[in-house]
């Protein structure tokens, strides 16, 4: 019976080819752009893990001269002659294939394991003493790896990828030799299980200072804002995918409902049905999960180079463009995709569950339902009204996010009767009978179409929403630049001798050198960076002030107050008036707050000759150069020949700020590419509700075909129908996205990251994103118009047929 | 294999064995081997021997605390050569490996220091006489006045020791027959060390006297393949006779030893004169281990117990072994120190 | 009367026979002639072979037959809804031979109106819409006639309703009124009171004859019913296609 009933049961799928693969695509699709989301946040993430593990570099306090110069082996003999417990490291800059790259030589006899050396020398066998002795093994990567192997001045390669991009590990004494600096030492690592009785460093070494670990912090706080944008997007595609699931499996079994009546009224226990019925819906979603993974590691091969590059030059975080397969990913995109086919999949076995052996085929209610679509309204309104209170109770990011998924959700919800809403204005208006059907009639599409035009609603508003905020943050972004970067170079000495050679060698040359000078204060719990500068013009034209008393400049310049970051601003709650502790005894009064944007650490400013007063021995190696563009890259160069500076010393604005730019177009074009994706999905889903709609659409032409309009006037009307239901969608989906903006910009950047950007609005982007939604939505009708042109018209006459 | 598991592995001639690392336990690749009759010359070969694989100056002590508690402690220096000879800098291929503990009736504390040579950070002088790693130190004469510190997490120590007697060469003339295949190494002792002094313990400090042992002992080629450990006892008896005794596990079990008389006149124990019997076993803080022997040298009479001070000896270390005070009660009384490898 | 096709050996003469005479006349003033008309579905068999039938102005004329007999496509080839694939229609002057798509629909639109058993109504639209649509649709709605007809109809109170709110009956007399309120030359019924009990079914029945009469216009009606059959003015019964 059972095998009877299966082949009976999935007979369907033969006559139906088109909708099984709708349904497996749905399934594919919604698994695949989540899938690729999570594989590029996991992969990027798990980047920034290797690089932190690598050095184990930001799990421990770190040791350097205060001076900033290298140290000796003496000084490191010193600590451990007196129980300090340190690793040594020894950091520089090698050129490769015209790029640098760092290098890393970290004693690797007193430091910790290190992942990557261990699981290298696990792969390829390392003895000791080819990792220790002349001419020593270095480790990276393999893009790097193959760089490095033509090389015949270095030691040889070992490739592991567990060493971030752009950088090469490798012992100390290996470092010395290719560095050519022997007997350096760049800072110590303080390393777990200190002996008792240990001496206070100001004891033994008081030339050096302890820098407190910094923790990963810093980079996934900054990243964490890119990876919610991605993940917002991956869920919202999810949604979406599941959308079509939903139409496609209604579909299916409303056209099997006679044949499970028939099966039933053969005696099959519904039991039995529904166990075949979720078996079927298990394997397809197996498969659908399978092709969504294959589609979704694509989509993130394809995506991943673009957003590590985004990664590493916008944060610094040491992503790699490269996907690997990792088995949580494979098995939480499986789940996903049974879940969400079980998901989408529930209210129609739950009808199906209940449905009488003897009911007759689906009798559809025509008349608008007013109580229905008010009660989804203020379901919808009360879901925003929670978002809301909970946003204005609680605080912080959570409560962001609540607010944020409440005007999503309720937004959603409260789409179908706000459409129902503008039809019965749109009634009001139409003149003519056909105009009058045409409006009545999108209001009897709306219960089935609802869902996917939710679905574009939210593809819509979160393309505007994140759109908005990336465009924004870059106009922000660009504009800060252009203001903090005022110098038309900059140059970074060795030391403070040179330092004062490069000063005297400028000044005649230039129109001003601006030394840049700063000193690192550890007071609370975060770092405060205090940055002494002399009176300039173009800082008081140009600095970035969002908040300022009067004459704020000339009370800096003259000692009187300082000037704070924002991030500090917002954190501590000091604005204009706000006095603000800088070290132990050292306070000052806040005159200003400036943007700072991409920094975790609290910044101020004061005039340098009070920072002098406070910690006389900040280096002086760091220099802005003002002089007329055209003569900089001269200067630049005769600079760098007269004091034989290396190749980063000198570092062009022009340069800086085109980078910057470069990498924010990358942002652009992964957002821009998800966004293309997720409209794709969302004109899917319309396309499967149209489908699924069909066989009921038939009794609704067919008299007006009927009564004299050809089927190409139909057809035409039905794109034209499909069309305005986006349109006003996407009406409805601007402010739904201005608002997600302002959430995004305002909301969950002051809770995350503590600074706040300015909106701007581009309505040029909603008019492209408003006919993007016209095209998508005209594109899904085009298949289902073509098909009521070509429809025989034995077809609609059925219709009308008497049974007998 | 991680790199600092290699080192161990390296200095470590049981785990080299037991890990399967064939070759090192027999091959020589280059170093120096030790030869019978070769004469030792004092105060030179207190240093380090570089052309050596492998070396170590090993100090137990059995020590009294003020508070009446019985305490011990052990220093240890390793040496291990990646290759032979030694080079100025961080390059330098010989690796230095420092252990040490303190051991109370209830607990045990201990801690490890790693280090290269060439660059100082630890090493050994022959005279005047200094061992070091970081700022654990050794010196003094080995025939006179010392001083011994070392520090960790939760303990410092400082002790004075004064020598009582003379040096101690094992086996014949301190060439020591490790296994019946020929393995060998150059072994002698300082076993007459009168020790006072302080040990800085987390519940205070205590001030202690006792008995101190040097082991000094190198070799390239120390173990057989077949060879998986060993259990090794110095014993100070009430009658101020010292006894070494080690039995080698393998494949068949080789015994040695040395019995000390208080003049310091050293007489070999030959494979087979020494009988160990296990007679209970138990499992703390580490596999389980023998805590308690009948240790029986029958062509001197010998027929005692030696029991653990503290069941949970155990070296908390890259490679964990036992390593704690001993008593001896039966036909002799004392006390000593009891060392353990290769148990799992 | 009625004019007999029958491609058999003996057709040519009975159809010289009958085509003769008055008969000629007769054609000149017919407001509907089905000539040689025949039909078949792609992949099946034939569901009319060689059909003909006429019908003049104000005239009514049932067509019964078998389940499968060709009646009801008849009646759809008629109300100008699918194509032929053999022989000739002319309505009110029309060759549907010269129509395209957009002629035939306006021939529905403007000149004949359609009852069908089930699913005439628009769904979305109100009993009022509906009424009026036709009428509105060919442009030449005239309230007061739709007034007279809902009166008549007695659907004056449902007329804010929606479709699905009326029973069967009511259904078909909403499809009769809209039918009748455009004042088609012809108005063409297939089994109208097929899905209604016998009562309904009469009273129905009796409304369309009523309004028909009044209006003068020309009915076509497909049904099984002999009883219904036999309250027009003339019957043809089809069997396989042809009209016999």
């Amino acid at each position: 019976m059972i095998r009877a009933a299966t082949l009976a049961f999935w007979s369907h799928w033969r006559r139906h080819p088109v909708q099984l693969l709708t349904l497996v695509l749905g399934i594919a699709l919604a698994t695949g752009l989540w899938s690729a989301v999570q594989a590029i946040n996991a992969e990027a993430r798990a980047s920034y893990a290797r690089a932190a593990a690598q050095l184990g570099a930001d799990k421990f306090d770190r040791l350097s001269r205060s001076d900033g110069k290298p140290m000796s082996v003496a000084e490191y003999l010193t600590l451990r002659r007196a129980g300090w417990q340190v690793a040594a490291v020894l950091q520089g800059t090698l050129r490769v294939d015209g790029a640098s790259v760092t290098l890393t030589g970290i004693d690797l006899v007193a430091a910790p394991d290190l992942p990557a050396i261990a699981e290298a020398s696990a792969d390829s066998r390392i003895a000791p003493l080819d990792a220790l002795t002349a001419p020593g093994l270095l480790f990276a990567n393999a893009d790097l790896a193959r760089a490095l192997g033509d090389r015949p001045d270095l030691p040889p390669v070992i490739e592991t990828a567990l060493v971030p991009p752009r950088r090469i590990l490798t012992d100390i004494g290996t470092a010395e030799a290719v560095l050519n600096s022997t007997g350096q030492i760049s800072y110590l690592l303080v390393l777990p299980d200190q002996p008792m009785g240990r001496p206070p460093l100001t004891e033994i070494a008081p030339d050096l200072t302890q820098e407190a670990a910094r923790g990963t912090q810093d980079i996934t706080r900054l990243t964490d804002s890119f990876h919610l944008n991605l993940t917002a997007f991956g869920l919202l595609s999810f949604v979406v995918g599941l959308f079509i699931v939903h139409g496609t499996v209604g579909l299916s079994f409303e056209q099997r409902r006679p044949l499970i009546r028939t099966l039933r009224a053969l005696g099959l226990p519904m039991r039995l049905l529904m166990r075949l019925i979720l078996t079927e819906l298990l394997l397809l979603a197996l498969l659908g999960g399978v092709i969504g993974l294959a589609l979704g590691y694509l989509v993130a091969a394809a995506l991943l180079p673009d957003v590590a590059a985004t990664l590493r030059g916008l944060y610094g975080a040491p992503a790699e463009g490269s996907v690997s397969l990792r088995p949580i990913w494979l098995v939480s995109g499986l789940g996903m995709a049974v879940a969400g086919t079980l998901l989408a999949s529930a209210q129609t076995l739950w009808r199906l569950s209940r449905l009488p052996i003897l009911a007759a085929p689906g009798k559809h209610r025509w008349s608008a339902r007013p109580r229905a679509m008010r009660n989804q309204l203020l379901i919808g309104l009360a879901i925003v009204a929670t978002g809301i209170v909970t946003f204005a109770v609680a605080d912080g990011l959570i409560a962001g996010f609540a607010l944020m998924a409440g005007c999503l959700l309720g937004a959603a919800l409260a789409l179908p009767p706000a459409l129902a809403g503008l039809l019965v204005l749109g009634k009001q208006m139409a003149r003519g009978p056909l105009a009058e059907w045409i409006v009545a009639d999108m209001r009897t599409q709306l219960p089935g179409l609802s869902l996917a035009l939710m679905a574009l609603l939210l593809a819509l508003a979160a393309n505007i929403g994140v759109g908005t905020m990336v465009a924004s943050f870059r106009l922000t972004f660009d504009g800060w630049l252009d203001q903090r970067l005022t110098s038309t170079y900059y140059v970074t000495a060795r030391d403070d001798a040179q330092g004062t050679e490069l000063a005297n060698w400028l000044a005649p040359r230039s129109d001003a050198v601006l030394p840049i000078r700063s000193a690192e204060i550890t007071t609370g719990t975060y770092p405060l960076f205090v940055y002494g500068i002399v009176d300039h013009d173009s800082y008081r034209r140009h600095w970035p002030l969002i908040a300022a008393d009067a004459d704020v400049w000339d009370r800096v310049m003259t000692g009187q107050a300082a000037l704070i970051n924002e991030q500090m601003a917002r954190r501590d709650g000091l604005w204009p008036g706000s006095t603000v502790s800088l070290a132990p005894g050292w306070e000052m009064v806040v005159a200003g707050v400036y943007s700072d944007y991409g920094n975790p650490t609290g910044q101020a400013i004061v005039a340098l000759d009070r920072l002098l007063a406070h910690f006389p021995d900040v280096p002086n190696t760091r220099f802005g150069v003002h002089l007329p563009a055209d003569r900089a890259e001269q200067q630049a160069e005769a600079l760098r020949a007269a004091f034989d500076l290396p190749p980063g010393a000198v570092i062009m604005q022009q340069g800086l700020k085109a980078q910057s730019r470069a990498i924010f177009e990358k942002t652009f074009l992964v957002t821009g590419a998800l966004n293309v994706l997720t409209l794709g999905v969302a004109g899917f889903a319309i396309l499967t509700s149209l489908l699924t709609l069909w066989s009921q659409r038939l009794p609704q032409l067919a008299p007006v075909w009927a009564l004299g309009l050809t089927r190409s006037g139909l057809a035409w009307l039905e794109l034209l129908r499909a069309v305005t239901l986006a349109a006003m969608t996407a009406l409805l989906a601007v402010p739904l996205g201005l608002v997600l903006a302002w959430l995004l910009l305002s909301v969950i950047n002051v809770a995350a990251f503590g600074w706040q950007l300015p909106m701007y609005l581009f309505p040029f982007d909603w008019v492209k994103l408003f006919a993007l939604a016209l095209l998508t939505a005209a594109i899904a009708a085009a298949l289902p118009m073509l098909r009521l042109r070509r429809l025989p018209p034995a077809q609609l006459l059925k219709v009308f047929a008497n049974e007998n | 294999m991680k790199i600092r598991a290699l080192l161990l592995l390296l200095l470590w001639p049981w785990a080299v064995s037991a890990q399967g690392f064939a070759g090192l336990g027999t091959a020589a690749e280059g170093f120096a081997v030790p030869e019978r009759g070769v004469e030792l010359h004092f105060p030179a070969d207190h240093g380090a021997h570089p052309d050596f694989r492998i070396e170590w100056w090993y100090l137990t002590a059995t020590l009294d605390g003020a508070d009446g508690r019985d305490y011990g402690l052990q220093w240890t220096l390793f040496r291990s050569a990646l290759k032979p000879g030694e080079q100025e800098g961080w390059q330098s291929p010989q690796i230095w490996m420092g252990h040490a503990a303190v051991t109370t009736p209830d607990a045990h504390y201990d801690t490890e220091r790693l280090s290269r040579g060439g660059i100082g950070q630890a090493g050994v002088a022959a005279s005047p006489f200094r061992a070091w790693i970081d700022e654990w130190e050794m010196s003094g004469d080995p025939l006179g006045a010392m001083r011994l510190t070392a520090a960790g997490p939760d303990f410092v120590y400082r002790l004075d020791m004064q020598a009582k007697g003379p040096l101690v060469l094992h086996g014949d003339r301190g060439y020591s027959v490790k296994s019946q295949a020929g393995q060998a190494s150059y072994y002698y002792s300082q076993p007459f060390l009168h020790v006072s002094g302080t040990l800085d313990l987390p519940e205070g400090p205590v001030a202690v006297t006792g008995s101190a042992w040097i082991d000094r002992e190198w070799s390239s080629q120390p173990l057989s393949d077949d060879q998986t450990g060993w259990d090794w006892f110095s014993l100070v008896l009430d009658d101020n006779t010292r006894v070494m005794a080690f039995r080698l596990r393998g494949s068949e079990d080789f015994t040695s030893g040395t019995w000390i008389a208080p003049d310091g006149t050293a007489t070999p124990l030959a494979n087979g004169a020494i009988r160990t019997t296990p007679v209970r076993r138990a499992a703390e803080n580490g596999p389980e281990v023998p805590v308690e022997w009948h240790l029986e040298i029958p062509s001197r009479g010998l027929d005692v117990q030696v029991s653990a001070l503290y069941a949970g000896a155990w070296m908390d270390t890259s490679f964990p072994y036992w390593e704690g005070p001993v008593t001896v009660t039966g036909s002799h009384a004392g006390r000593g120190y009891l060392e353990m490898t290769g148990y799992r | 009367m009625v004019a007999i096709g029958d491609p058999g050996l003996d057709s040519a003469a009975c159809h010289a026979m009958f085509a003769s005479g008055s008969n000629r006349k007769k054609r000149r003033t017919m407001l509907l002639t089905v000539d040689h008309v025949s039909k078949t579905y792609p992949g099946g068999r034939p569901v009319l072979r060689d059909a003909s039938i006429s019908l003049a102005q104000g005239e009514s004329l049932s067509l019964t037959g078998e389940s499968g007999s060709g009646k009801s496509t008849l009646l759809h080839l008629v109300a100008a809804l699918d194509g032929f694939d053999a022989g000739e229609i002319t309505f009110d002057g029309t060759s549907y031979a010269t129509l395209d798509d957009s002629g035939r629909a306006a021939l529905r639109r403007d000149r004949v109106a359609l009852v069908f058993q089930q699913f005439n109504l628009i769904p979305s639209l109100t009993v009022a819409q509906n009424l009026a649509f036709h009428a509105r649709l060919a442009g030449r709605h005239d309230p007061a006639w739709t007034t007279e007809i809902t009166g008549r109809l007695g659907l004056s109170g449902v007329l804010g309703h929606y479709p699905e709110q009326l029973s069967g009956g009511q259904q078909q007399r909403v499809a009769i009124g809209r039918a009748m309120s455009v004042r088609p030359k012809l108005l063409l019924a297939d089994e109208p009171t097929g899905n209604l009990d016998e009562v309904a079914a009469s009273a129905v029945l009796d409304l369309m004859l009523e309004l028909v009469r009044l209006s003068g216009t020309a009915l076509l009606l497909v049904t099984h019913s002999q009883s219904i059959a036999s309250r027009l003015d003339r019957q043809a019964h089809l069997s396989g296609g042809r009209v016999a």
